[in-house]
């Protein structure tokens, strides 16, 4: 009799954790986007093999433990404040990969100036803006995204365009500064998307590592919790209310246009 | 010999900052303080360094912290309401342990004020200035000599203790135009071994002051409180004719210069007072006025307030003697003659021969 042949059955693997991202669960909940776009983020560092070669910037809002997930050099800003650090940390470090992780509260309300100015200088950093329509982190107030009518803990009768204006477009106003090199707005909300965005993100990450500027990627994100909405409920929102307020779109590249 | 200068006091700071290798400088203009931010943007480029006018001193201070966090040598200067806009990063940087000089040229308040000189922002300064429990080293010249060597010392300090430190000068201090007699840095910098480089075959360096889980503020507040014990052997002041003085003044800055003039006049009239001149107001120089609290009986403060260093001086005297106070709110700065009326008064006032 002969011993019976073993069988080894060769697997591939295909789906891994991003070697810049750390083991620690995210702290997130359930449908939030912020997991997605965090894994997204890794993916391209990996990819281009930045995670000895870059510095990341955390902003205050729900993404302020954002060095728990990644396995980089990271420096916490002040809230609204990340772009004034990613410039001191970018004309320090020029040959490091700079980024800042802002929410709306973050970037379109305290830290409006920053943003602002940073852009226009042509900082050479990449800025991913998570557009969630709400201050996540402090429970669901009104932020400067907030849709008209939109139900927040601050505005429980809707946002009245009366006393609290209509929400700001950031990537269309950002995309007026004659800085800025690349600005374009993305969502996570399906696969399709999904896969604009990661293109828009590389083309963000090209801009500063080819030295070309300043480049901006505005995510439309969900927050089911304080939306008070199933993850499947605030992804249709996504799709439905925000990318009507919100267009997405390529709104300045500097390169295609040459 | 060392190479001798005209300039003005806040030229003097950015002499200073560039010596001790200042590579990264961020303001926003404010008077009395735009020589420094015109100074550097003319001189940065000279040594390859980075000169950026910010939209803010909220801006400045965040890019203070962004460059500061790698490494590198920064600084950052600003008048009164500018500095109030600052403490916020200031927090920021005590919290996360970032070095950096902080210039606070400073004018008088509260509000828009105006640019006298003045002394009003003793408490700011010493107290912390922005929320939490935090300490900042402040320095406090009264020269433009000293404008450049305690600068070359700022930068030392910040990086000594990982914090940091503060230069309280005023309008008289930052635009007086002397001599500055431009000493060497010869002092090496170390490497920092927690600064953000890019994590390449290292562990990842995080600069934060976020700490949530159980017990580790805490620990951090107290390791902090640790530090700043540790601080008080930066305590420096001057010591101007008070060995054998019966009335011993103690003032700091713009006024302690104009005294030293005072003193000499009363001196001449046969009256034995000297001077205590805080070079550092924090940590305050308790043990040196406690000291001549002991062995005079008296003491006098004079600021350019209505009286604020006049609480340190009276928290390290502890009752041992009575602490005179003459202040004067901005809007003039005394000079000699005045300030030797003052204290003449209270020499009689205290039965003082
Ligand atoms: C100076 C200051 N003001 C207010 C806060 C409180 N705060 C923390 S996070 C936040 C808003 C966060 O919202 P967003 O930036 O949209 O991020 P999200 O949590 O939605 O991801 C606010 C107002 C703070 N930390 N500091
Ligand atoms: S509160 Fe909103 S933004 Fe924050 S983690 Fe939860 S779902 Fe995400």
């Amino acid at each position: 009799m002969s011993p019976q042949k073993k069988t080894t059955v060769k697997m591939k693997k295909v789906f891994d954790r991003p070697k810049s991202m750390t083991k620690k669960p995210y702290h997130y909940c359930p449908g939030c986007h912020h997991g997605v776009i965090h894994r997204m983020l890794a993916e391209q560092i990996d990819a281009y093999g930045l995670k000895g070669k870059t510095i990341g910037v955390a902003s205050v809002g729900c993404s302020v433990l954002l060095y728990d997930y990644f396995d980089t050099d990271v420096v916490e800003a002040p809230h609204g404040r990340a772009p004034a650090v990613a410039t001191g940390a970018k004309r320090a470090q020029p040959e490091n990969f700079v980024f800042t992780y802002q929410g709306d509260g973050d970037l379109a309300a305290i830290g409006t100036a920053e943003i602002i100015h940073a852009a226009n200088r042509g900082e050479k950093i990449t800025v991913i803006f998570v557009n969630n329509a709400v201050f996540g982190m402090t429970g669901g107030q009104m932020a400067p995204t907030t849709l008209v009518g939109q139900v927040t803990t601050t505005s429980p009768q809707g946002r009245q365009v009366a006393t609290a204006g209509p929400p700001i477009r950031v990537a269309e106003m950002l995309a007026t500064l004659d800085g800025a090199a690349y600005v374009a707005r993305v969502a996570v909300n399906n696969i399709k998307n999904y896969k604009v965005a990661e293109k828009a993100l590389k083309r963000a990450i090209d801009f500063q590592l080819d030295g070309v500027g300043f480049a901006f990627v505005e995510f439309l994100s969900s927050c089911p919790t304080n939306w008070k909405m199933t993850p499947q409920e605030a992804n249709a929102r996504v799709a439905n209310e925000m990318i009507a307020q919100f267009p997405l779109g390529v709104y300045k590249d500097i390169l295609a246009a040459a | 010999m060392a190479k001798r200068v005209l300039v003005k006091g806040n030229e003097a700071i950015c002499m200073g900052a560039l010596a001790a290798g200042c590579k990264f400088y961020f303001g926003y203009p404010i008077t009395p303080q735009n020589d420094i931010p015109e100074y550097m943007s003319a001189h940065m480029p000279e040594v390859g360094g980075t000169f950026i006018q910010a939209e803010s001193e909220v801006a400045s201070i965040n890019m203070l912290l962004g460059a500061a966090a790698t490494g590198a040598r920064a600084m950052t200067s600003s008048s009164s309401p500018g500095i109030s806009l600052k403490q916020e990063g200031i927090s920021y940087l005590c919290g996360s342990e970032v070095p950096g000089v902080v210039v606070n040229m400073s004018r008088s308040g509260p509000g828009l004020g105006g640019i006298h000189p003045s002394q009003g922002d003793y408490f700011q300064s010493t107290r912390g200035g922005g929320h939490g429990d935090y300490r900042v080293l402040v320095l406090a010249p009264s020269t433009a000599q000293e404008n450049y060597d305690l600068t070359m010392l700022a930068f030392d300090l910040a990086d000594k203790y990982r914090n940091p430190v503060m230069i309280l000068g005023d309008a008289l201090i930052g635009n007086i135009k002397e001599p500055v007699e431009l000493k060497p840095y010869r002092r090496k910098i170390k490497p920092k071994d927690w600064a953000l480089t890019g994590a390449h075959r290292r562990p990842r360096r995080i600069v934060k002051s976020l700490f949530l889980a159980d017990g580790e503020l805490t620990d951090h507040n107290w390791r902090l409180y640790k530090k700043y014990q540790r601080m008080a052997k930066e305590t420096r002041f001057e010591n101007y004719r008070a060995d054998d003085a019966k009335l011993v003044l103690v003032a700091f800055g713009s006024v302690g210069r104009i005294l030293k003039t005072s003193v000499d006049m009363l001196r001449e009239k046969g009256l034995a007072v000297g001077l205590l001149r805080p070079i550092t107001v924090y940590p305050f120089p308790h043990q040196a006025v406690q000291e001549a609290a002991e062995r005079t009986g008296h003491l006098m403060v004079v600021e350019l307030n209505t009286g604020q260093m006049v609480e340190d001086v009276r928290l390290a005297v502890e009752g041992r003697a009575p602490v005179d106070f003459y202040g004067r709110p901005p809007g003039s700065i005394p000079t000699p003659n005045e300030l030797a009326k003052e204290v003449a008064k209270v020499w009689r006032k205290r039965g003082l021969q």
